[in-house]
This record gives structure tokens, C-alpha cells and sequence, in this order.
């Protein structure tokens, strides 16, 4: 059938998605990436296949303040099949402002801790995050999009609500690595849903997520 | 204990009276001691006394009145006015509105506000949550009687923590505005606003003691071991529809039938017995939208255009506070179906301007706002309750 266009307000959980995606792949410690608008949407209904969104998207770097790139995205959500991750593509117009000076600073820093880094609780009940965890934060948020991503239907939207727990793993080689237990907020049904993220960064490879997977709730009901 | 007032006719009156004083075991108390015949002679005497005093008297011919019925309570309201004052020096001059607060300090906070503004905010209980927790709701009124009323509620999702720090700032607002801003002395001179703070002080409570992301009530379901019913499925505009679960374990919980909950049924009767609600904002957090009815049905509400230009006024005006940007629409259109909604309930009983508010951010830091973003947020939704109230103000019904 024909793409029909959309309100702008009702490709919401379309454009988190893109924006989720967004992250992952071009996240890190010193990009805190954010959806500021849809400029336009359509969506099509693709018969036996599922259903294809197109956006315009206006995203900002919160970090470089007023600093906003534009970027297409097309989403197919797949028919039947809730096992299949969405098929996202998207492409930023322009350049996302270099983070190389602040990820080189956070990669050295985390290096030469003597002890591995562990922390809770990222923000605080208060939002409070302490001095020199924000990084850790970007770093759990670019790599909660993967999770978005590969768990995403139509009728999701996730975002990351809080690091319960963050551990550094040693490694040999020049990535860092870090154990997450992150709380997701997933949007429509309103659930609060505990997940496990292995994550890599490297400052020239990107943020990668090796392994990952949904805890049970943790029971005081 | 009562104090009486006595005048001694004479010499021999007088004499009498001392004598009174002399008698340990009656315990009398001179506040003006007996001085001169025809001079009062103020007497506190106890209560288990009174009778014997009184006969005394009155057998004696000397002359009495009551001059005060019950000390006590004497007693009991200037301890109450102490404190109270003290609580008002730490309390609405120092009171930190850029941070997050306990339950207790609200409450506080709320008393006082009335304290200092006496003749035009009181704060009423309206009804108890499932744990018996007060549900306090403050108005704000000028005087007159049969006027038309604006409702305002935050908190009613508990983790949802701007909403109550935003609410207490723009109480705050209220108070100090009416006089000086005239937007906001044209509503008060006309209409009553009630403004209930924390809406669901059970959830709030366990938000800060145990789980900070809890969102529902705190009541025992049956059969089942999960606890609370999502305060915002519970009320009867499409109740048990889709948009909803009936899964207690669920964060969207409908309940076991509507206003099942005392924290949505405090309301509701509140609303409805009043009679003349004719705005209703219901504050939640987060994604940054300002929504009208349905949320339950895709079915356009009869009013919608005009609930719609209102909207993109609102949201235009908070815009020009911070920069923040705020999407708008019909709650079904613009952030998912949702049933048995406040506002959908409220718009069903005739409630015109029924709106939600979502509040910051839009999934950076969600439920855990930085405390620093309060004042900011309270500023610029500040603009967007003005122009619905006036809107309401203007175009009576």
C-alpha cells in the first residue's frame, strides 16, 4: 500500500527507536545524543513483510550545546515474527562534532585506575550523578540502544532509566570493558525491566555490546 | 479549668476571696490578685474545683462570671501557634524548592503555606490512602460561594518525583502571585483552585524508602501476590479497556473495578460533589507533552479543536521560558491508548479543559531528574497552567 504521511506525534515510538540506534552506533562516553524533533513521518503497510516507517529527524548532542544534525531513518517493524529486530537504517547529514579529546582523556583515566571500576545506583533517587561517571552513563545509554534495537516491536519504547550496577572487567587487550545491570523503562506497558549488558569501547572501534540479556524482577512486588 | 471573673462588693467580699486563695487543697490561681472592693479579680480554677468554688461563691452572694471556658484549649492553641510559626521561620522562607522532599516535609511545607495566607489558602483532607496516609489538597480561594473551580494534581504516579516538586513550587507561586500577577488575581478573584500535591502518598512513601521506581498504589490485591493498582487505569471513562491490564502484577493495572482505589475515589467524589470543575490538569513525568481526551478511544473529542489551539498556546508559552520542547495532541494519538484515564473521566463529567501534562525530560535522566531541573521545569509549566485556567476564566460554560 501507498506510504501514508503521519503527524509528527505519532511516529514517537518510530523516531526512539532511530534515535536508539543512533546511539549505538555513533555513542560512546562523550556523546550524550537526543531526539529534539520529528520533522516529518510517513509509514507504509508492506503486505506479508510488516511495516516501514520513514523519518526526518532533528537530533542534538546535548554535550555541544545548540550543536543539532539532521537524519533520515527508515524503520521496517517485521509482521508475526516478534523474534526479528527491526531493520533500521539512517543516515546523519553533516558531522557529529568530534568527542576524540574527551574519550581519549576517559579512556587514560579508566587505564590507569589501579583497581577496577565499580559503582552503584547511576543517577541517584535524586538524579545525581557522581563526578566523572557521566561517561559511564553515555557509555550505558549508547549501548541500552542495542538492547532497544533488538527488542524493539511497534508497540515498544525503551530507554534507560538507571545503571544499578556497573563493573569494570580486566582485559588484556586495549578495550575496556564493563558489566552493566541497567533498569530499562519500557514506555507503553510502563514496566521497570532489569538487564544484563556486556559492553566494549574502544575510543578508535566504538562501543560494542558482546552480551546481554533481561533479569527476572527483582521481588519486593 | 475556667477562669472567672469576680468583683468584690465589699471589705468583707474581699476578705472572702482571700480566704479562697488560702485554701491549698482548691488550688486557685490569682491572675489579678484581690485587690480593692470593686476591682475584678481574675481566678483560674482548676476543673475537679470548679463546683466547689462556685458554690462558695454563690453562697456568699460575690458576684462571677466565665471569663474563659477552657484553658486548655487556650493552652493547646498557643503551643500550636508556636510551633507553628517556628515551623513557618524554617519552613516557607527557607524551604529548599530546588530539591526533592519527604512526604512529612510537604505536608509541612502545606501547613504552613496556610498559616501565612490565611484568608486565601487552607489545606483540606479530602479523604486516606489504602495506608491511611492524610490526602491533603490545598485551596486557594478568595472568598464567594457556588464558584467555578480549577483541579490540579501531581504525584499521582509516585516515581514520577518532578511532578510533586513542581507542584509545591507552583503552590508556592499561587500564594505569593495573587495581588501582584494579574492573570493570576483575576482567576482567584473569580474561581477556587484545588491543588492536591501528592496525589498518591502510599507510592511516594515506597519510592523513598524501598523501590524508586515504584508508579502504582501500594493496596493488596486479592489472589495475588503482587501489591497496587496504576492510579491512572482506575478511574470510569472506559475502565478495563485496552490501554490497560488486568494483571495485578502489571505497572498498568486497572484495579478490580473502577475507583476500586481511596486515592481515585477521594477524588472523584471530591469532584463531583463540588459540581463546578471547570479545568482539570493532571501532572505526570516524563516525555515532554501536553495531552487532552481520549486516551481511551481514537474517537476525536467534541471539543478537540478548541482543547487542541489551547494546547499549542501552552505549549508555545513554555517554550518561550526554557527553549523546552513539548509535543501535543489527544493522549491516544500522541503517546498510546490508555483507559480509564483522569482526564478522560474528567471530560466525561463534563469537565471541558481536561488536560495531562508530561513533564521533563524526554528519556535522559526519565524518573531520575536532577534536582537542579525542578525550578526550571516549575518556571516554564508555569505559563502553560496560566493560560488553561484563564482560557477556563474566559470562556465560562
Amino acid at each position: 500500500s501507498r506510504m501514508e504521511a503521519l503527524p509528527p506525534s505519532a511516529a514517537g515510538r518510530a523516531a526512539a527507536l532511530a534515535t536508539a540506534c543512533v546511539r549505538y552506533g555513533r555513542g560512546g562516553p562523550g556523546r550524550a545524543l537526543s531526539l529534539r524533533a520529528v520533522t516529518a513521518a510517513s509509514a507504509q503497510d508492506i503486505g506479508n513483510v510488516g511495516r516501514k516507517y520513514h523519518l526526518k529527524l532533528v537530533l542534538e548532542d546535548i554535550l555541544e550545546k545548540d550543536h543539532t544534525v539532521n537524519c533520515t531513518a527508515e524503520i521496517l517493524y517485521h509482521l508475526g515474527n516478534t523474534n526479528a529486530a527491526p531493520d533500521v537504517h539512517f543516515e546523519i547529514e553533516g558531522e557529529l562534532k568530534s568527542t576524540d579529546k574527551h574519550d581519549n582523556i576517559f579512556y587514560k583515566r579508566i587505564k590507569s585506575l589501579k583497581e577496577e571500576l565499580v559503582a552503584q545506583d547511576i543517577p541517584d533517587s535524586h538524579g545525581n550523578v557522581p563526578l566523572g561517571m557521566e561517561p559511564i552513563r553515555l557509555l550505558a545509554q549508547a549501548a541500552a540502544g542495542y538492547v532497544a534495537w533488538q527488542n524493539s516491536t511497534e508497540n515498544t519504547r525503551y530507554e534507560l532509566a538507571q545503571i544499578k550496577h556497573v563493573r569494570q572487567a580486566k582485559r588484556s587487550d586495549d578495550y575496556l570493558e564493563f558489566d552493566y545491570m541497567v533498569l530499562l523503562h519500557e514506555f507503553v506497558s510502563q514496566e521497570i525491566i532489569p538487564w544484563q549488558m556486556t559492553v566494549l569501547w574502544h575510543p578508535l572501534h566504538g562501543v560494542k555490546v558482546t552480551q546481554n540479556s533481561r533479569q527476572p524482577k527483582h521481588e519486593e512486588h | 479549668d475556667q477562669v472567672l471573673r469576680v468583683v468584690a462588693g465589699d471589705g468583707a467580699q474581699l476578705a472572702l476571696l482571700q480566704a479562697l486563695g488560702d485554701r491549698e487543697e482548691l488550688q486557685v490561681d490569682f491572675w489579678h490578685g484581690p485587690t480593692k472592693p470593686g476591682h475584678p479579680t481574675d481566678l483560674r480554677v482548676p476543673f475537679r474545683n470548679l463546683q466547689a468554688v462556685k458554690s462558695f461563691l454563690e453562697a456568699n452572694d460575690v458576684a462571677y462570671s466565665v471569663m474563659i471556658e477552657d484553658v486548655q484549649e487556650l493552652v493547646n492553641e498557643e503551643k500550636r501557634t508556636m510551633t507553628l510559626s517556628r515551623r513557618l521561620e524554617r519552613s516557607t522562607d527557607t524551604f529548599d524548592f530546588a530539591s526533592y522532599h519527604t512526604i512529612e516535609e510537604i505536608y509541612d511545607w502545606m501547613e504552613a503555606l496556610a498559616a501565612e495566607h490565611p484568608d486565601l489558602v487552607t489545606r483540606l483532607q479530602i479523604g486516606q490512602s489504602y495506608e491511611k496516609r492524610p490526602l491533603f489538597v490545598l485551596k486557594f480561594s478568595t472568598g464567594g460561594s457556588g464558584r467555578a473551580a480549577v483541579w490540579l494534581d501531581t504525584g499521582i504516579h509516585a516515581r514520577e518525583w518532578i511532578t510533586q516538586a513542581t507542584g509545591v513550587w507552583t503552590a508556592n507561586k499561587i500564594a505569593k502571585e495573587y495581588g501582584k500577577d494579574p492573570t493570576v488575581t483575576a482567576i482567584l478573584d473569580n474561581m477556587d483552585i484545588f491543588f492536591e500535591i501528592v496525589a498518591n502518598p502510599d507510592g511516594f512513601a515506597y519510592t523513598q524508602s524501598t523501590n524508586r521506581m515504584w508508579r502504582k498504589t501500594r493496596s493488596l490485591n486479592t489472589g495475588s501476590s503482587c501489591i497496587g493498582v496504576d492510579p491512572n487505569r482506575n478511574w470510569d471513562a472506559g475502565f478495563g479497556g485496552p490501554g490497560s491490564s488486568s494483571d495485578p502484577c502489571s505497572e498498568t493495572y486497572h484495579g478490580p473495578r473502577a475507583h476500586s482505589e481511596r486515592e481515585v475515589s477521594a477524588v472523584a467524589d471530591f469532584i463531583l460533589r463540588h459540581g463546578g470543575v471547570k479545568a482539570l490538569v493532571s501532572l505526570h513525568s516524563y516525555s515532554q507533552m501536553l495531552m487532552y481526551p481520549y486516551g481511551y478511544k481514537a474517537e476525536p473529542a467534541p471539543d478537540r479543536q478548541e482543547l487542541d489551539a489551547l494546547a499549542a498556546e501552552a505549549v508555545r508559552d513554555l517554550a518561550a521560558v526554557h527553549g523546552t520542547r513539548y509535543t501535543y495532541g489527544s493522549i491516544i494519538d500522541t503517546i498510546y491508548q490508555a483507559a480509564g484515564t483522569t482526564v478522560d473521566w474528567a471530560y466525561e463529567r463534563g469537565v471541558r479543559y481536561s488536560y495531562t501534562l508530561e513533564l521533563r525530560d524526554t528519556g535522559r535522566y526519565g524518573f531520575l531528574l536532577p534536582a537542579g531541573q525542578i525550578v526550571p521545569t516549575a518556571q516554564e509549566t508555569w505559563p502553560a497552567l496560566l493560560d488553561i485556567m484563564r482560557h477556563a476564566l474566559e470562556h465560562p460554560y
